[in-house]
This record gives structure tokens, C-alpha cells and sequence, in this order.
């Protein structure tokens, strides 16, 4: 194939350089495991592996609930061997963050002894030569085992005879102190980017003016902007600075404090329409006893160094706005 | 060619409790599942597709449960939808799935909506920290409670009125035995002594966190005919969307709901609906909400909303009972609470409420809504098939 050159371009212009930043969302949720799960998991922690009978007769690994093909409740375990066959296999050369292993190993499928269906896990061995299909491995259990999947640190090769298939022995599930429950951290790493609407209105705030755009069909201005009216679905590309100046609007007294947030309670939480602004934005009212707080009060922002957002909203002095004045800018 | 009528015929639910803690996400999906088919006695074979609605997954953490939840649900070998819209979700699910069944795609629709919440926490998962912008100052409560602030100077309601709508919802749960709370203590002055949380809305003017799901069995006119118990007919339905912010939002009275509700009469040959429904199922997340959906819906005038819930008109002993069930703030598993409000709705119609039953009820609304009250979805059913 031949090769395509670019044409050559003018090189574009500087654009805007638009912000971004790291966010990471990360939470430890939790799972119920119900009956069938928690003994499998229990089963682990003990090193048993439990497997489940399907309708047809299948035994399951890792036990399922619900039939795979008929729905119908399963409760029939059966405990299968620690050791038994590749199926198939992957080679992971660059392990990352959270998998079994912290060197280069294979994700392998594996049918263990007495099971019908692959388990999924990790296979340690030297390098991708040293693993095939069909080979014999064997679990390397965890040294402490809490009731996990990871309680199965991962398989390693097995020189073991391979054992006659036999049916495997039923279960009764029942464990001393059954894991009823686990905790599945998750976490995901995404690069924020707001666009460049909102960085050049994040840039405006460092400068301590509060920028707009205005719709060109509705001539509201939008702010924070988007760089698109969301009622006209057009783009916004006039900038027209609003405030600093704004009418509180309505009102909430919050008198609970809120998780990761250093205000002392009760205090005013207020939407506020900024003079010229199509839509209140949401701030806090200070310089004020909370409960003076009004509809109607005109504020001005406080700028404390070092914060992109003004601290807080207090009251400038003026008559209070009339109501007619801001009733569409709730 | 006309739309097939559509009809419930089997409705399900688990008894709603803070968590759940002895049953996995799909043990509790099959248990309302399964009632909801004995209800209407068939069986997961007599079904030909699964819809299923929950709300946003950071909730739970579970990326595409509706594969998750295959077996569970029996869909193996159908076809599986899942529909999103926050927490309109249960009532849009139901709505998606009545859909399939009107237009003849499919006979029997099996439909389902869930939430644990206990596995996770919805208030981090509504106000993850974005880069550059604020962090959400107030909480969830803090969202609503400038609404309903607005709302009382528009309509000069007096403030006693949320308090009135709490006392009422969480009597009305008393009845429910698959409510969440069971307050039989609760008295009027203990709703208006309890904490002021984000004022004007207090502690028990609020919803509670749930583990729980609702499902349902839609069916054409075969599959009501076989039906052992009464079906409630579909006779109207709608979904309507605007943005979370915009210049000229109404947040007090949304213009989407308003057009939703609209909409769904004028399916349903209704010109009165203050007079021509029997009771009302309603999203009410915090109480203040009853008397500003009584007006977006079109049972009162602007402004008017509150003298119906202060008269006992919305009472269970009223002539529009609203949230009989003991609604939302009695029970909250966020992605089924809408599809409560709907299966609610059709109990009534189907005289299968229990101690709730508002005697000789014919037609009633579900209503559900979810977002920056961005997504409204409505049905209106009633006792006779449509013609």
C-alpha cells in the first residue's frame, strides 16, 4: 500500500488551550452475596471449591443462582477439586493496578476437576512459552483468606497424575461463620476536560469577573456557559460579563453539615441570579445572620486569595429586589 | 392499524427494608420478579422479553446489570432492554415496556425496577467532585429546598402544609406492608418537631434510602383474558424531557410535566382530572412536592395545590386520595419508586391494594420524575379496557 503524505497545512491557529484535570471516582461499594455466592466465597476462605448443579445435570464453577439457560433457582452444590485444565489462555505482559499478579502472567481459563464450565483466574508462569492449552494446574490458595475470589492468589502448573472423571461429592454449603457480604472497591480514572466554553469562564473567575455567553436567538446569557443554549440548541459564542453584582433569588438554611465540607452550621445556600444573568447560579450567603436571609436581598461576591469561586455571597446594601423582578430566575 | 390495549396482569414487589442484606442484587430482583408472575400466573417461559430500569449505576457500582441479571430475570435466549433516566426510571421502564406490548412486537413483557441502595451511597453518587467546579454545598435536601422555598412564596401556602403531607404519607404506609416505614408512633407533632434539616424541609419530611424492586406483566388482550385477576388497562402514557438548567426553568411547576400530564389525559379522554380519577400515585421525595405536582399535574389551579392536601381531599379517606401506598416518603428504593408509583396505580384499578384499597376505584395515575426534575413519566390506568 502506498504511502499517504499529508498535504501540507498552514498550521492552525494558537488555539485556546483548553483546560483539563485529572478525576478519579473511587468507592468501596458493597455486595450482598445471597445464598449460593456466600458459600462459594465461605467455601474459598476454607479451601473448597464449590460448584453448583445445573438443570441439565452441568456442574457450574463459579456457582450461579439462576440457571444459565432456564433461569430456574439452583441450590445443589457440589465441591470440585483445586486442580484441573487450561482451556484457553491470554498472555498479560504489562500487569496493571488491582490484578492477581504484579508481574507478566497468563489469564487463563481453567475447568477444574469435577466442574463443566472454566473458572477465570491468573496463571503464574515464567513467560508465554510455558503456558499451553490442555496443560494441568493446580490453585496456589492465598496465605490469609478472608472469604474472596482473590482467596485464590492464582493457578500455578501442576505435575500431578490427571484424575479419572468422577462426579463430584454434593455439599452442603454450610460454613462457621458464613461471608455474607464483601466490599468491591471500584475506580476509574477518566481526564476531565470542561471545553473550552467553560475554560474561558474558569479563566475569567481567576481574574475575578464572572463571563457569560449570551444565545444569540434568546439573547439570555448562560452562565456558567456551555457554548450551546440549551433551549434554542444553538451555539453561544458572544462572551458578556454578568454581575458582579445579583439578586438572591431563593433559599435554603442548611442546618446539617454536609460531608467534606468545612462551614459551620446553619448557613444560608442560595440560588442567585447575577445582574444581567438568564439563570441563578448557587452560592453561599455570608456577612448576614442566616436568619436575615430574604428573596429579594441583593448580594455582591467576597473573594478570598487563592479560590477560583468567591466564598461567599454578602449583602451589598441596596433595597431589596422586587419580586416580579427575579420570579423567572428561581 | 390501532394500538394493542395494553393490560397489567401481574404485579410484584419485595418488602422494602433499609438493606437487604440476605439476598444478592439478583436474588432480589427475582423475588419481585416471581411475584409478579404467580400474581398473574404464568411462568418465565410465557414471557417473550424483559425491560428493566434502575437508577444511575454508580448507585451500585454494577456496570450494565441488565446482563448481569439475565438468568435472574429468565431473559436467556430474549430479548433484555434496559432503560435510564434517573429517577423517572421505574415509570419510563413501564412505559418502554407497554410500548412493545401496543405495538404487537411482543405478547408478554416481564418489566422490573430496582435499587439496593444499601451498596452503595446515592448522595456521592449525585455530587461526584468534578475539577473546577464547586463542590454541591447542601446535600440532597439542599437541591429541593430552594424549590419549595420558591414555591410557598408563590402560592403563600402556610408552612405547616409539608408536615401535613409527611403525618399523612407515613399513615398511609401503615397500611402497606411492604412499605419501608413503619412509624406507629408518628404523630403530627412529631413530624413538626423533627429536625429542621435544609429548612424549610425537615428530617421527616424527607425520603428514606431503600433496598427494594417492583416488576410487573404487561400483556395484550389474550394475555388479559387469561389473566385469574382483574387486569388494569393502559389508557394513556407518556414521557417528556427538558434540560437541567435553562433560562426560563420552572422548577417549581416544569413546564416537561405539565405537557406529560397533559398529554397522558388526552390519551385517556379526560377533561376533569380532579374529578374524573380516583387516586393518584405520585413522586413525592419530599412532601412538599404533593401540593406542586397537585398543580403541574393539573389537579388544582397555580397556587392552589396546597388547599387541596390541607382540606384532606389528598387523604386516604379524601376523594382524591394521593400516595395511598404511603408513596415515596414512606419507601425509596430509588430506581423502583417510580415503577411503585405506576404498579400502585394499576392495584388500585385491579381492587388488589389491600388495607390501601380506596373503595371503587377506576382510574388511576402513576406519576414518577427524576433528574433536576428533567424526566417525567406518567401512566393513566383504570378498571375497564379502553375502547
Amino acid at each position: 500500500m502506498p504511502e499517504v503524505t499529508p498535504e501540507p497545512t498552514a498550521p492552525p491557529a494558537e488555539p485556546e488551550e483548553a483546560l483539563t484535570a485529572p478525576l478519579v471516582v473511587e468507592f468501596p461499594f458493597t455486595r450482598s452475596l445471597g445464598p449460593v455466592r456466600g458459600a462459594f466465597l465461605t467455601g474459598l476462605r476454607e479451601r473448597t471449591v464449590l460448584g453448583i448443579k445445573a438443570t441439565d445435570g452441568r456442574t457450574v464453577v463459579p456457582p450461579t443462582e439462576y440457571d444459565p439457560d432456564t433461569g430456574a433457582e439452583l441450590r445443589d452444590l457440589v465441591e470440585v477439586a483445586p486442580t484441573g485444565t487450561v482451556t484457553t489462555w491470554a498472555w498479560n505482559p504489562s500487569p496493571r493496578r488491582g490484578q492477581p499478579l504484579a508481574t507478566p502472567f497468563a489469564w487463563v481459563l481453567v475447568r477444574l476437576d469435577g466442574a463443566d464450565t472454566a473458572l477465570l483466574h491468573a496463571l503464574d508462569v515464567s513467560g508465554p512459552d510455558a503456558v499451553r492449552t490442555g496443560m494441568r494446574v493446580r490453585i496456589r490458595w492465598a496465605a490469609e483468606r478472608t472469604g474472596a475470589v482473590t482467596d485464590i492468589a492464582c493457578f500455578t502448573p501442576d505435575d500431578g497424575p490427571t484424575p479419572e472423571p468422577a462426579e463430584p461429592a454434593a455439599h452442603s454449603g454450610e460454613f462457621d461463620d458464613p461471608v455474607i457480604g464483601i466490599t468491591a472497591p471500584a475506580r476509574l480514572d477518566y481526564t476531565y476536560a470542561p471545553g473550552r466554553a467553560q475554560s474561558r469562564y474558569l479563566r475569567a473567575l481567576g481574574e475575578r469577573r464572572t463571563l457569560g455567553e449570551r444565545c444569540p436567538s434568546c439573547r439570555k446569557i448562560y452562565v456558567p456557559p456551555r457554548g450551546a443554549c440549551p433551549t434554542c440548541g444553538i451555539a453561544t459564542a458572544e462572551q458578556a460579563e454578568v454581575g458582579p453584582r445579583g439578586t438572591v433569588t431563593t433559599f435554603c438554611i442548611v442546618n446539617i453539615k454536609a460531608r467534606n465540607l468545612d462551614i459551620e452550621v446553619p448557613y444560608v445556600y442560595a440560588h442567585i441570579a447575577l445582574d444581567g444573568a438568564g439563570l441563578p447560579l448557587h452560592a453561599r450567603i455570608g456577612g448576614i445572620p442566616y436568619d436575615q436571609v430574604r428573596m429579594g436581598l441583593r448580594v455582591e461576591p467576597v473573594w478570598r486569595d487563592g479560590s477560583r469561586y468567591p466564598d461567599h455571597y454578602r449583602p451589598t446594601g441596596e433595597p431589596d429586589a422586587d419580586y416580579d423582578s427575579y420570579k423567572e430566575l428561581i | 392499524m390501532s394500538k394493542e390495549p395494553v393490560a397489567v396482569v401481574g404485579i410484584g414487589q419485595t418488602a422494602h427494608v433499609a438493606a437487604r442484606r440476605d439476598v444478592s442484587l439478583a436474588g432480589l430482583v427475582r423475588e419481585a420478579a416471581r411475584r409478579a408472575l404467580d400474581d398473574a400466573a404464568l411462568d418465565w417461559r410465557d414471557i417473550d422479553a424483559v425491560v428493566l430500569g434502575k437508577a444511575p449505576d454508580f448507585f451500585e457500582g454494577v456496570m450494565m446489570p441488565e446482563l448481569f441479571l439475565a438468568d435472574a430475570l429468565g431473559a436467556v435466549g430474549k430479548p433484555l432492554l434496559r432503560v435510564h433516566t434517573a429517577g423517572s426510571v421505574g415509570g419510563s421502564t413501564a412505559l418502554v415496556a407497554a410500548n412493545l406490548v401496543a405495538a404487537r412486537v411482543h405478547r408478554a413483557v416481564l418489566t422490573l425496577a430496582f435499587e439496593k441502595q444499601s451498596e452503595s451511597n446515592a448522595m456521592w453518587g449525585l455530587s461526584l467532585p468534578i475539577p473546577f467546579q464547586q463542590p454541591l454545598l447542601a446535600g440532597a435536601g439542599g437541591f429541593f429546598a430552594p424549590h419549595v422555598r420558591a414555591y410557598m412564596r408563590r402560592s403563600k401556602a402556610p408552612d405547616t402544609i409539608g408536615s401535613l403531607v409527611a403525618y399523612k404519607d407515613r399513615r398511609n404506609a401503615l397500611k402497606n406492608p411492604y412499605a419501608h416505614l413503619h412509624e406507629a408512633d408518628l404523630t403530627l407533632e412529631k413530624v413538626q418537631s423533627s429536625p429542621m434539616l435544609w429548612d424549610p424541609i425537615r428530617y421527616s419530611e424527607t425520603c428514606p434510602s431503600s433496598d427494594g424492586a417492583c416488576a410487573m406483566v404487561l400483556t395484550d388482550r389474550t394475555g388479559a383474558a387469561r389473566s385469574p385477576h382483574p387486569p388494569a388497562w393502559l389508557h394513556g402514557g407518556a414521557m417528556r424531557s427538558e434540560p437541567t438548567l435553562f433560562a426560563g426553568k420552572d422548577f417549581v411547576s416544569p413546564r416537561a410535566g405539565r405537557d406529560c400530564a397533559a398529554d397522558v389525559y388526552r390519551q385517556a379522554g379526560i377533561t376533569d382530572p380532579r374529578r374524573e380519577i380516583d387516586a393518584v400515585e405520585m413522586y413525592v421525595p419530599f412532601s412538599w412536592y404533593e401540593p406542586m405536582w397537585l398543580e403541574n399535574l393539573g389537579f388544582a389551579a397555580e397556587g392552589e395545590g396546597w388547599k387541596l392536601t390541607e382540606s384532606g381531599v389528598t387523604a386516604l379517606d379524601g376523594d382524591l386520595p394521593v400516595n395511598p401506598s404511603g408513596g415515596v416518603l414512606s419507601t425509596n428504593p430509588i430506581g423502583a419508586s417510580g415503577m411503585l408509583r405506576f404498579a400502585e396505580a394499576a392495584l388500585q384499578v385491579r381492587g388488589r391494594a389491600g388495607d390501601h384499597q380506596i373503595d371503587g376505584a377506576r382510574r388511576a395515575l402513576g406519576h414518577a420524575y427524576g433528574g433536576g426534575a428533567q424526566f417525567f413519566s406518567m401512566w393513566l390506568v383504570g378498571a375497564d379496557r379502553p375502547e
